[in-house]
């Protein structure tokens, strides 16, 4: 039987005893998880723009939401996005050179541009913790309206946003923030907002320069893609239906616009940013396997390869996520 | 192990002399890609907003993204993760699966998603109160 033993097989790709893809079962293994990660995200995002494109015309504009810089005032939309961008590309980077110094078994240099992939990452999770702590606190205020939306205010004369501190009056009554402490013990009411209701309502009609924008986008004219501005009428026919003082964004009120928004907000960039945290995990393990020279002995860095793989698929959604919330 | 790499970019446009090299030159053109998307939408140009320019429903300026976003996923998947030097045959498995997947699920939910737009806009339901 020895005539049929087949010792090469160029002939049958798949016959067994070669490698069709020509890649190892571990760098495959990856492919595929990094695979039907990629449909979850899919998903997500999909799921996204249905909610966008089901409320087109009220859906908030990512440029009056996202506008701030850590430790400067002021109003600068994208800047800091774009940061957080560039810093993952580059860690993206430092991650391909290590990779590329594994194939050439140079052990110094992996631990290098290892540790600055590292770094790439603590810096881009810091930054997504620090943009999420901005989104709940909030910075101007709104109010919510019994149906639900969100009536923002904003200074007639320049168009930029008006803080209700800075205009509600003051009116002295007992607002008492009710706590388990003193009530039934398994019932808390809700944080009370720094103002109540009548406060901001009535500092509204005692300052004429400020104006009511709603999240209804302007569909033609002059104005088209903007959020409208209603009259001193409208305003304030529309503040009769005015339910609460909303601040921040949580996954119930959003002062932003739509809930849906700051659900759709928390749920991607925080699953991302999940992934981010895991991918810096495992990139220590790999880093401190590297420095203890387990791929030296084994003689190749493939582990550094999968890896790297990961990380980058890290990267190439966030490229996604980028363009889906603060561009488009 | 694959050793040998593809040291060119923009079809052969761009050659590379080793492969440290062409990494820092994919990530100039990234940068590149990022700067044109910030300036994009910061200064958001008038005419890509109009809606009579709107292609499929959707405004220019926002293809003009979309489109950059693919460009920027396409070199990310084939010069840092290297598909680029994979088999084809790897490739086109990894790569047409979900294309196909996504491409199907956003048309089926968008158009649902627009169809329930034009009910809430056209039908008897008051929604803003």
């Amino acid at each position: 039987m020895d005539s049929t033993v087949a010792t090469g097989s160029e002939d049958k790709v798949w016959g067994g005893g070669n490698k069709p893809l020509n890649a190892s079962y571990g760098k495959l293994m990856m492919w595929f998880f990094l695979v039907s990660d990629a449909l979850t995200f899919s998903g997500l995002l999909a799921a996204y723009g249905f909610s966008r494109f089901k409320f087109i015309e009220t859906w908030p504009i990512a440029d009056q939401v996202f506008t701030h810089i850590p430790f400067i005032h002021g109003n600068y939309p994208m800047i800091y996005v774009a940061f957080m961008t560039l810093i993952l590309i580059i860690s993206s980077v430092t991650m391909v050179l290590a990779v590329d110094a594994g194939h050439r078994m140079k052990k110094n240099a992996v631990i290098w541009y290892m540790f600055l992939t590292i770094i790439g990452g603590a810096i881009f999770v810091g930054s997504q913790a620090w943009e999420w702590a901005t989104f709940i606190k909030g910075d101007y205020g709104a109010i919510e309206t019994k149906g639900g939306r969100i009536l923002q205010f904003v200074n007639s004369d320049t168009g930029q946003r008006a803080a209700i501190a800075d205009f509600a009056v003051t009116i002295p009554s007992e607002r008492i923030n009710h706590e388990r402490k003193n009530g039934v013990w398994f019932y808390e009411g809700e944080a009370l907002p720094s103002f109540s209701l009548t406060e901001v309502v009535e500092g509204f009609k005692a300052n004429p320069n400020i104006a009511i924008r709603t999240e209804s986008i302007v569909q033609e004219g002059e104005n088209e893609g903007e959020k409208t501005i209603l009259t001193r009428s409208e305003a304030l026919a529309k503040l009769k239906n005015a339910a609460q003082v909303v601040e921040g964004a949580n996954l119930i009120h959003n002062e932003y616009g739509s809930r849906l928004f700051a659900d759709f907000f928390f749920f991607i960039t925080g699953f991302h940013g999940f992934h981010v945290t895991s991918g810096v995990v495992i990139n220590l393990i790999i880093f401190f396997n590297v420095v203890l020279g387990t791929y030296e002995k084994r003689g190749h860095y493939e582990m550094v390869e999968k890896v790297g793989l990961y990380w980058h698929f890290v990267d190439l959604v966030w490229v996604f996520v980028f363009t889906f919330f603060y561009l488009v | 192990m694959a050793h040998e790499h593809k040291l060119e970019i923009f079809r052969g446009l761009w050659k590379f002399k080793s492969n440290t090299q062409k990494i820092w030159g994919v990530l100039a053109f990234l940068c590149v890609i990022t700067a044109i998307e910030v300036v994009l939408g910061i200064w958001k140009p008038e005419g890509l907003l109009k809606s009579e320019n709107a292609i499929l429903g959707l405004k220019l300026l926002n293809w003009i993204f979309i489109i950059l976003t693919l460009v920027k996923a396409y070199y990310i998947a084939w010069d840092f993760m290297h598909l680029r030097d994979e088999k084809a045959s790897l490739r086109r498995a990894i790569v047409w699966t979900p294309i196909f997947l996504v491409a199907y699920l956003v048309l089926i939910l968008l158009l649902e998603a627009d169809y329930i737009y034009e009910i809430f806009k056209n039908g008897f339901v008051a929604w803003n109160f």
